[in-house]
């Protein structure tokens, strides 16, 4: 099949995790007040770069297996 | 935003050099395993019709709008898996058509392959129109800039890619909408207090309008009369309007998903595609309906953060903006980001299903079929990059008509709609029935539509004029809503088709039976799915997935 989704997926969502996660640290905490004063970025930010990182974590395993 | 956007047109790229031959091209070589083919399968019709129309059923009709999913989508979903895929992969098709030709004839072929390739293209459209709407709205972006830009990105991606890069992307867009809708529930409940101060405040809007308070919250508990709940139908309606005819009819013949599990690597992968598309399926309600569930209450009877739905022109509530309104309601900088790239990534993977579902169709039930037969595969191929270009540029010009008459665009999806109606009788008698011929086949599509046109012109919803809502012959028949209507106009076509396809075939003469092996349920050999742990077989997945939607069912009651 040639490609395994799952690296891209992985790529994707570590950078976009990344991304939501460093704004949510050096942004205002006034711009929260609408989110109910949770720091959505920081925190959604966070999950999405453990997705990512599972994601590549997994489709790594599985691209080493088959080398071997 | 444009972190996807690279990656969309990258997954594209990478994937060009492997498409060799048509079959790559369009059925993506049969090379998917079954998740990932689950996934696209889910998330070719998690297009904007859905995400947006959802949302706003969620809040005109409330917990209800869960009977499209729990009571329609998963059981058609199973249904395919378990009985329908060995038919569909076993028989070899490389499209819905192409089986409709292989069991029947040649005409009921065409007639399916026309009227679907017409529909792709302009229900991508009408979803293009929709899209340039919207982003006008949200980000103040000129109608043709967001056309022709979403339209480039789609282009590109398919062509490199063909179906493979079309599913790729539909498995990024499928995480991504997840991922950018998750969180807004997720505050809009906290904002009300959770599922209770959800039911309390919708409990208002009920009883405001008129019904009894658990009206917005539940699922069957108001489904004894169609007075009794907003959306105007009682349960025979919805079970079998809804569920059965309208759902299964969708799910079990409609190319556009269908198309996502025959490209799956094997016979197993392939039937546990819907089965494996199925279990997040179950569990998108709360991702789309309850914010719109959310937006009522909040908007009627106010939330914390003093949360209102907009008004039309004329002062009723738009309840289709429901979702992006409250993306830049409850979303800061940044998230409002994501959300708004799971927004437009459910636009663009509803366009590319039927792209990839209209290439398909048109090179091999029209074009192969009709107009160059017996070319080289390498000339397919390119066919199918012509009719990918094609199809796009049909579809821009039909946003652009939709744009400027919208009452065309109504009539058509009124057209489309009775002549869907009936085809799942045409399947369930093709593959239940060895006896059913093509003559019979044909004459029920055709004598179904009529009834779905016929009925859909005695009757009208409660309160419009006669015109496009109905009624255009003459007024036999009032129904409470315009839900109600529908699921009466499937049920009807759904009958009729099957009682003609039925009757015409007792009198015209059966194919032998050797030409229908693998074609038809009493004459293929029982698959023995023993390659297997017993978990992972079809019948089990397919119960286990049952059992749970009927406590979902249960507990929302």
């Amino acid at each position: 099949m040639g490609l395994d989704i799952r690296i891209p997926l992985g790529v994707m969502f570590t950078l976009l995790g990344l991304l939501l996660t460093g704004f949510g640290f050096f942004s205002d905490p006034a711009i929260y007040q609408r989110s109910l004063g949770i720091d959505i970025n920081l925190w959604w930010g966070l999950a999405l770069l453990l997705f990512g990182a599972v994601m590549l974590g997994v489709g790594w395993r599985a691209a080493g297996g088959r080398t071997h | 935003m444009a972190v996807y956007f690279v990656f969309v047109l990258g997954v594209g790229y990478a994937l060009r050099r492997h498409v060799k031959t048509s079959t790559d091209y369009f059925l993506s070589g049969r090379s998917i395993p079954a998740w990932v083919a689950g996934l696209a399968f889910l998330s070719a019709n998690l297009g904007a019709q859905e995400v947006i129309g959802m949302a706003a059923s969620g809040a005109k009709y409330g917990m209800a709008t869960s009977h499209f999913y729990w009571v329609g989508a998963v059981p058609a979903m199973v249904f395919l898996g378990v009985f329908m895929m060995p038919f569909y992969y076993g028989s070899q098709a490389r499209s819905v058509p192409e089986y409709l030709k292989l069991r029947f004839d040649e005409k009921t072929r065409g007639l399916n392959a026309i009227s679907f390739a017409t529909m792709t293209v302009f229900s991508s459209g009408i979803s293009m129109y929709a899209m340039g709407l919207l982003l006008n709205l949200l980000l103040g972006w000129d109608f043709d800039t967001s056309v022709w830009l979403s339209a480039a990105v789609v282009l590109i991606y398919i062509l490199l890619g063909g179906l493979t890069s079309a599913i790729y992307n539909e498995v990024l867009q499928f995480f991504l909408i997840v991922f950018g809708f998750a969180p807004l529930v997720f505050l809009g409940l906290k904002d009300l207090g959770g599922w209770q101060g959800l039911s309390a405040r919708l409990a208002h809007v009920a009883t405001a309008q008129g019904f009894a308070p658990q009206a917005w919250s539940s699922t069957w508990s108001q489904m004894g009369d169609p007075t009794s709940n907003p959306m105007g139908v009682e349960w025979f309606g919805v079970a079998m309007g809804l569920g059965f005819v309208l759902s299964f009819g969708y799910w079990c013949t409609d190319f556009l998903v269908v198309q996502r599990a025959m490209a799956a690597h094997s016979m197993s992968a392939a039937r546990r595609t819907p089965l494996i598309a199925a279990v997040p399926k179950m569990l998108f309600p709360f991702l789309v309906i309850v914010p719109g569930m959310i937006a009522i209450a909040s908007t009627q009877h106010t939330g914390a953060s003093g949360f209102v739905l907009p008004q039309k022109a004329d002062g009723t509530l738009n309840y289709d903006l429901s979702i992006p309104m409250m993306l830049s309601h409850y979303f800061p900088h940044g998230m409002l980001g994501l959300g708004l790239t799971a927004l437009l990534a459910s636009f663009m993977s509803g366009m590319a299903g039927n792209v990839t579902a209209f290439n398909t169709v048109w090179t091999y039930d029209i074009y192969q079929a009709y107009i160059n037969r017996g070319a080289s595969d390498h000339h397919y191929l390119n066919m199918g990059r012509v009719a990918t270009v094609f199809g796009i540029g049909l579809s821009v010009a039909a946003a652009y008509v939709a744009n400027h008459f919208n009452n065309i665009m109504d009539m058509l999806q009124l057209l489309f709609a009775f002549v869907n109606a009936p085809l799942f009788a045409t399947f369930l008698l093709g593959m239940f029935w060895k006896r059913a011929t093509g003559h019979g086949a044909f004459a029920g599509l055709l004598s179904g539509t009529a009834a779905a046109a016929l009925h859909h012109g005695l009757s009208l919803p409660r309160g419009s004029v006669p015109g496009i809502k109905g009624g255009w012959l003459a007024l036999l028949h009032a129904y409470p809503s315009e839900m109600a209507q529908n699921f009466w106009t499937a049920i009807w076509a759904f009958t009729v088709c099957f009682l003609v396809t039925l009757a015409v075939s007792l009198i015209t003469r059966p194919r032998a039976e050797n030409d229908l092996a693998g074609l038809v349920y009493s004459l293929t050999p029982r698959l023995r799915e023993t390659d297997r742990a017993w978990y992972a077989r079809p019948a089990v997945l397919g119960a286990g997935v049952l059992a749970a939607t009927l406590l979902l069912n249960l507990i929302f009651w």
